[in-house]
């Protein structure tokens, strides 16, 4: 029988162990009125965090409540330019969709006037040099590029200022 | 008062970085099949199933417990689907024993797994978002940081990540079902492995592993099996946001909360004198040192020092993965059950080569997601 034979053929190829299936996934982002304050600042070459009212903590990016006092963040808060690099690792890693060339240096950027810090690629030094408490600047895209979106940094950079005592970090770790 | 409960079956598959000899269907029910065979009992006998795997983006598959109902036994049964990032392994097997200290159920089997060949997890964690810079690189990349900030703070030297690395490695040679049997180990191949994460290297991190996970809890009124029941003395979940301000992420409260919680119904005061032997959830190297501060086996600053002293070797005081542990046998979602699995054998005496004699009272441990998730039990020999 010729259905008989098929599955002879079928059987010495031995099973289909792995079907590769790629699936796109296109989605649009709603960021909420606390997220949009951020990404809208981020438009114009500012940072903007919120300080929660009850304990006094500025947030950035806030995302509108205080995740201690469960409260709304109303206070915008200008935040400045430079921070300090709280920790750090560098990256050695190859993936699937990584846009940055390795090795990159991936840091915490505690910017001055915020009590949280966030992730940042530090860039215009060796990776082997990097240390815990360096002073840092943003450096933004050109005006005419500016989106509302954190690819606005291209990256932090040195700013030339003394390294910050770890005392002055250590509880942000 | 709430209904005793014990762990009467376990099962699991040989971890391998790839298991392309089984669908995740097979895989699953191979441990079950297992799990069962251990309680003495047939899919009939089981009330419920509940199943945990990581994030499902993982493997592509969204709720995937809805086709892997009838591969367990479950058309038909109650089935419920845990979701805690990397501990969920460990917050499975605690929904699976909360149906039966409540009473609702008598036997249920609980389930969790990873296949992780057909998935990409440095993907799946590293998607870019519009709030966040595009330079997160898996979770090595996360957990980098964290680790260098542990070293700051302890002064700890660094070398302690790669005895870490060693000691579970070597361990894993005792364990057949470990993924990773480097026979020949040592310092200087950790030394000498590749930088991925800086300050972490390949050999200080987990594998990528396929494998599962099975238990069979029951209430005290159904037990069965062939070995005496590990009975459950104490069992929290704790979680905590990812971002708030002055979040300690080197030592969670989160972490500390959820050992308090188990301690104080387990009885334990003193964890490293009380607890006979551990499975925590070590995917790099320096998480031992870094739980072992937070699980309150030595004083803040300390765990580095209990790490290198060999207290937590096979032969040391308080022996911390013997099975090999996360380091050895990857599976996320089957890595958290595996701690409390292990944990459970080494109570019923069951671990065979990595078998602690005398073990009485032990602890499993697996966390999560940005090391915001939390689980644990404690299980012992005694009926509680
Ligand atoms: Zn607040």
């Amino acid at each position: 029988m010729a259905d008989r034979d098929d599955t002879a053929a079928a059987g010495d190829l031995g099973p289909v162990t792995t079907l590769a299936t790629p699936i796109r996934l296109d989605f649009e982002f709603t960021p909420g009125v606390a997220q949009s304050r951020f990404l809208r600042g981020l438009e114009r070459g500012r940072f903007i965090g919120q300080r929660c009212p009850k304990c006094g903590m500025v947030y950035v990016p806030s995302r509108g409540s205080c995740p201690t006092d469960g409260v709304p963040t109303t206070e915008d808060v200008e935040l400045a330019n430079v921070g300090t690099v709280t920790t750090y690792c560098v990256v050695n890693v190859p993936f699937a969709g990584q846009s940055i060339e390795i090795p990159y240096i991936c840091a915490q950027v505690l910017l001055d006037g915020a009590n949280i810090s966030f992730m940042g690629l530090i860039q215009e030094i060796p990776a082997d040099q990097i240390r815990m408490g360096m002073r840092v600047e943003a450096v933004w895209v050109d005006p005419d590029r500016l989106t509302p979106s954190l690819a606005s940094v291209r990256y932090f950079r040195p700013n030339g200022e003394p390294d910050a005592d770890y005392e002055s970090f250590k509880e942000y770790l | 008062m709430a209904e005793r409960c014990a762990v009467i079956g376990v099962g699991q598959t040989h971890h391998k970085a790839k298991r392309d000899d089984v669908s995740i269907a097979g895989l699953v029910r191979e441990a079950a099949k297992m799990a069962l065979a251990d309680a003495d009992l047939t899919w009939t006998d089981i009330d419920a199933v509940v199943i945990g795997k990581a994030p499902d983006m993982f493997e592509g598959n969204m709720m995937p417990e809805l086709y892997l109902a009838p591969a367990l036994g479950a058309v038909g049964k109650p089935m419920f689907r845990v979701h805690t990032a990397g501990s969920v392994g460990g917050s499975t097997a605690l929904v699976a024993a909360h149906l039966i200290s409540s009473g609702i159920h008598k036997r249920v089997l609980t389930v969790a797994y990873e296949k992780q060949s057909d998935s990409d997890a440095m993907w799946a964690l590293s998607v870019p978002q519009p709030f966040a810079a595009p330079l997160l690189a898996g979770a090595g990349g996360y957990f980098a940081p964290h680790i260098r900030a542990y070293m700051r703070r302890s002064g700890a030297p660094e070398y302690i990540g790669r005895m870490v690395a060693v000691k579970d490695r070597r361990n894993a040679m005792r364990n057949p079902y470990a993924h990773l049997h480097i026979a020949d180990i040592d310092m200087k191949m950790v030394e000498e492995s590749m930088m991925l994460w800086d300050p972490l290297r390949y050999l200080e991190a987990c594998p990528s592993s396929d494998g599962a996970a099975a238990m069979v809890l029951s209430s005290e009124d159904a037990l069965s099996g062939q070995y005496p029941p590990a009975w459950i003395h104490g069992m929290a979940m704790r979680s905590e946001p990812t971002m708030f301000a002055g979040r300690d992420q080197v030592n969670p409260r989160a972490g500390r909360d959820c050992s308090a919680d188990v301690y104080a119904q387990a009885g334990i005061t003193d964890p490293r004198r009380q607890i006979d032997v551990a499975e925590v959830y070590v995917p790099f190297s320096w998480y031992e040192p870094m739980w072992l501060e937070n699980l309150g086996f030595c004083d803040l600053g300390d765990g580095w020092k209990l790490t290198e002293s060999g207290a937590t070797a096979f032969d040391g005081d308080i022996p911390w993965n013997t099975s090999g542990g996360v380091l050895s046998s990857n599976p996320i979602g089957a890595s958290g059950m595996l701690r409390f699995l292990e944990v459970a054998m080494q109570v019923r005496g069951q671990a065979g080569e990595h078998q602690i004699g005398g073990a009485r009272v032990a602890l499993g441990q697996a966390y999560g997601g940005g090391s915001q998730f939390f689980s644990m039990w404690v299980v012992g020999s005694d009926k509680p």
